[in-house]
């Protein structure tokens, strides 16, 4: 019965790195660049909400900051390809890597001086709440967590797999030119990605911030969600929430049953694994580069 | 533009392009070596410390700059060169065999962790190495009886044929061994990108297949160049940790490896220069900062205060807009602005246009 | 012997069969040009003796050496020079550091030499140079010499990537598609270029191109490829009038 809870409390913490994993896919799917920064949108995200919501900021109802806290990120992510990735266009991978460090840093610096630097705590509707099935008591927000999450990535993929523009976006990643020439609008799809990116790590800001607290400093977490879109294969959704999960439930169980000390290294030594024996993933995709 | 005319090979072979660029590079060396003598400890020590980064950053340069492969684990071959260095001090070896073989060890360590690391590219290698430089962090409190753990290390002064120098101490000899050890480094640099070796390591860079085409082992090449990258990264990790008189394992944390990578990314990828460029920001960022805060307190009337993560905040900045701006860092723009004084009154702005290309894929479906 | 044999190559990518059951072999000191409709697999044959893929049967060998159990590196050792397609040069090197790297495979010295640039090294360097500088003046590069890759025009870089190549001092040339995207003028001079490798340097050359033209001016022999597999082989005008090529190329609408 612990392990059922150490299990599912693994699960909801492995959501979030699993929603933030995606975010990192969405834009490599579809610009092949990839966003460091993206644990720093979700950290944001976070602060924005509860800026909206908490009695001490504006103090508005939940279901009203939801829809502006996602307009407002979607809108950042948009605007940030707009005035900055953009100009990246035909640039090194390894430039916007450097570039989207750098922002990461940036939004850190100002987050931290609007909201401080004290780790907060969204005020929501499931605070507190519990559900027990048969002994099993659950926390609203965990199973609320998970709901949320496997709902997003199922849609996400069916976006991406059926309807013209997530195709378009597709097109779009895998070349450029010739997407381009097929009447692919190449920059806007790019821009609405990173609207969507920046959706997606709003989501798992509400969700993290709802379960725990954050800090200007939690944006680091996307370092383990790196680990979880690494392991899953960059480049597929579900592989990326599978990441997130494996993560997510290594950690807890690594910390009960291993050593002090080495439980911490678990996501790490398990990322350079995959990295060494399985370099693209559990879900691999050939790379052969053509001359 | 100068144009000299060359008439034999050797002008080509040689360094320096002329008599007048030489004369340059041999004034700076002498101020660089007469510093001392005009300036107080507390800047002495500064001037130590651009020094120190700038070795660090010449050993990623051949890394990221030349080779094309990004690091964003290089903290991690500091903290080998810093703990090897110390390690082997404590074991009565002298300074002299210990600092060299610090380097060596970490060089060592850093080809038999590139072996794996070789089958990555682009990203995946830099999660990779930002992975390691994760790791270390834990890797140095597990083994604490070599490193000291989270209680840390203190560096002992080194005698170096006879003078005891240390940091606090002596700022002045310190500065010269430092000063001595980023020449020596910088010479053997340029040899080396003049000689066959750099110039694969520049093929690697530009296009792994027809450097394989031209007989160049990529394996083997990229291993040697991680090697020297992190055997020169690991001089600079003994230095920083001699200069820092005390270290333990968040010493050399990933935020350092990060700051490593932006500092030569600012400076100028790909050029020596840039890595003193890049290491000149690095260490005056902070005194400037402070001064700037100071500035303005004193306009606003109101007191200066501690604002956490200002430094990297501004850091950050300054590397976004080097990125979309001049994305040949510092470098690129000194040598823009030289040339336009060369060139005066003939400079044309689109004389360094870069040629766009097109992302290509590398993924089959 | 011939220079370079090919005996029974299959290659195949997944279902694709990319090369099959291709066998030819090229003789000392002539011209030797692959022709074929798009995807019939004439790169993949450069690729292939490059040894970027390994074929599933067969056996290449070349000057005696087999190639299939040799690195990627290790070919051009042999003195196996070869041109892209798409030109892969170091963009952000000169035209004359490119060439440079084409002297890699007669390096005689090593990383501690190097490193303190010993009089050996340097005289190698010397050496290295006044080879390129012979093949700048063969190609007529001398007004690149010192230019960035990155700024030359398309047809320059063209012509510096059979630089490069002819500066590893080869047996064995292979070139990509030469001809392609150049102009008429840059395609004659291509022709005599050519022809002069092979004369006076005594280089055989072995060639993928589309333009007939070139193809039946300079080569002694011709390989048509359709589908990965061998349609004809003779001179240019055996192949040209061979029906099995015509139906090839004009498809079935003839």
């Amino acid at each position: 019965m612990d392990n059922l809870q150490l299990l599912i409390s693994g699960l909801a913490n492995g959501c979030v790195y699993g929603l933030i994993a995606l975010g990192f896919v969405l834009i490599y799917k579809a610009t092949e660049a990839v966003n460091f920064a993206q644990g720093d949108f979700m950290m944001l995200g976070a602060f924005v909400t509860i800026g909206l919501t908490n009695t001490e900021y504006m103090g508005l109802p939940f279901w009203v900051a939801l829809p502006i806290s996602l307009g407002v990120m979607a809108a950042l992510g948009y605007l940030l390809d707009r005035l900055v990735i953009r100009r990246m266009f035909g640039q090194s991978q390894t430039a916007v890597v450097i570039l989207t460090i750098a922002l990461g840093f940036v939004i850190r610096f100002v987050a931290g001086l609007i909201w401080g630097h004290e780790p907060q705590s969204l005020e929501n509707p499931l605070a507190g709440k519990e559900v027990s099935f048969g002994g099993l008591v659950l926390g609203l927000e965990d199973v609320a967590v998970i709901i949320v999450t496997i709902l997003l990535t199922w849609g996400l993929y069916e976006f991406f797999n059926r309807t013209k523009l997530g195709m378009a976006m597709q097109g779009a990643s895998q070349n450029q030119l010739a997407a381009y020439y097929m009447g692919v609008p190449v920059k806007r799809v790019q821009g609405l990605i990173w609207g969507l990116a920046g959706a997606v790590a709003c989501v798992a800001g509400i969700l993290f911030a709802a379960k725990g607290a954050v800090d200007p400093n939690t944006g680091l977490m996307g370092i383990k969600a790196f680990a979880a879109a690494v392991i899953g294969g960059f480049g597929s959704l579900p592989g990326a929430l599978a990441g997130g999960l494996i993560v997510g439930v290594i950690e807890p169980f690594a910390s009960r049953y291993v050593a002090a000390g080495y439980s911490q290294i678990a996501p790490y030594a398990l990322l350079l694994a995959v990295l060494i024996f399985r370099p693209h993933g559990l879900f691999s995709q050939v790379r052969v580069k053509k001359v | 533009m100068r144009i000299v005319f060359k008439t034999n090979y050797m002008q080509d072979i040689r360094p320096w392009k002329d008599g007048y660029q030489l004369s340059l590079y041999l004034i700076l060396l002498a101020v660089v070596f007469a510093a001392p003598f005009f300036m107080d400890a507390f800047y002495l020590g500064e001037m130590t410390n651009v020094l120190i980064w700038a070795i660090a950053g010449l050993g990623l340069m051949i890394l990221t700059g030349h080779t094309g492969q990004a690091s964003l684990g290089h903290a991690a071959f500091l903290a080998m060169g810093c703990y090897a260095n110390i390690i082997l001090l404590d074991a009565g070896v002298p300074f002299m065999i210990a600092f060299p073989l610090a380097g060596i060890l970490t060089g060592i360590i850093g080809m038999v962790i590139a072996i794996p690391a070789l089958r990555l590219h682009g990203i995946y290698l830099a999660i990779a190495t930002m992975a390691m430089s994760i790791l270390v962090d834990d890797i140095i409190v597990l083994t604490e009886p070599w490193t000291g753990g989270v209680g840390g290390k203190y560096a002992p002064p080194v005698n170096i044929f006879g003078f005891m120098v240390d940091r606090w101490g002596t700022p002045r000899e310190f500065y010269y061994l430092v000063l001595v050890v980023s020449v020596i480094v910088t010479l053997g640099y340029i040899n080396l990108l003049r000689a066959p070796l750099g110039r694969s390591f520049i093929a690697l860079r530009d296009s792994e297949v027809s450097a394989q085409a031209m007989g160049i082992d990529v394996a083997r090449t990229k291993a040697i160049s991680f090697a020297i990258s992190c055997g020169i990264t690991g001089l600079a990790g003994a230095l920083m940790g001699l200069f820092a008189g005390a270290f333990n394992n968040e010493t050399f944390s990933v935020v350092i490896s990060i700051q490593l990578l932006m500092m030569i990314v600012i400076g100028g990828l790909g050029s020596i220069h840039g890595a003193f460029f890049g290491a000149i920001i690095v260490g005056f960022l902070p005194q400037f900062l402070s001064i700037a805060k100071e500035w303005v307190g004193a306009i606003a009337g109101g007191s200066s205060v501690a604002i956490p993560g200002l430094e990297f905040g501004i850091f950050g900045m300054i590397l976004i807009i080097f990125i979309l701006f001049e994305p040949m860092g510092i470098y690129g723009r000194w040598f823009k602005i030289r040339t336009w004084f060369e060139l005066f009154p003939f400079y044309r702005k689109d004389m360094f246009k870069r040629q766009k290309s097109y992302l290509k894929t590398e993924r089959l479906r | 012997m011939s220079l370079l044999e090919i005996e029974n190559v299959t290659l195949k990518f997944g279902g694709l069969t990319a090369v099959d059951n291709l066998s030819f072999s090229v003789e000392q000191g002539e011209v030797f040009a692959i022709v074929g409709p798009n995807g019939a697999g004439k790169s993949t044959v450069f690729n292939l003796i490059s040894r970027f893929y390994t074929p599933i049967n067969g056996s290449i060998h070349f000057d005696g050496h087999d190639l299939l159990k040799e690195k990627a590196s290790d070919v051009a050792s042999h003195g196996v020079a070869r041109t892209f397609q798409n030109i892969e040069l170091f963009e952000q090197a000169t035209v004359l550091e490119n060439l440079l790297v084409g002297r890699h495979r007669h390096r005689q010295s090593n990383f501690l030499t190097e490193l303190f640039f010993t009089p050996s090294v340097k005289k190698q360097e010397i050496q290295s140079r006044h080879y390129v500088e012979e093949i700048i003046d063969f190609l007529d590069l001398q007004a690149y010499r010192e230019k960035r890759i990155a700024g030359l025009p398309y047809g320059v870089r063209k012509v510096v990537e059979v630089a490069r190549a002819l500066a590893t001092d080869p047996k064995l040339l292979l070139l990509d598609e030469p001809a392609s995207g150049l102009s008429v003028e840059e395609t004659t001079d291509m022709r005599w270029w050519i022809d002069d490798i092979r004369r006076q340097m005594g280089i055989t050359v072995l060639m993928v191109e589309h333009d007939m033209g070139l193809v039946s001016g300079v080569s002694d022999r011709v390989l048509a490829m359709a589908d990965g597999a061998r349609l004809a082989l003779g001179t240019p005008a055996e192949v040209q009038s061979d029906p099995a090529v015509i139906e090839a190329y004009l498809g079935h609408a003839a």
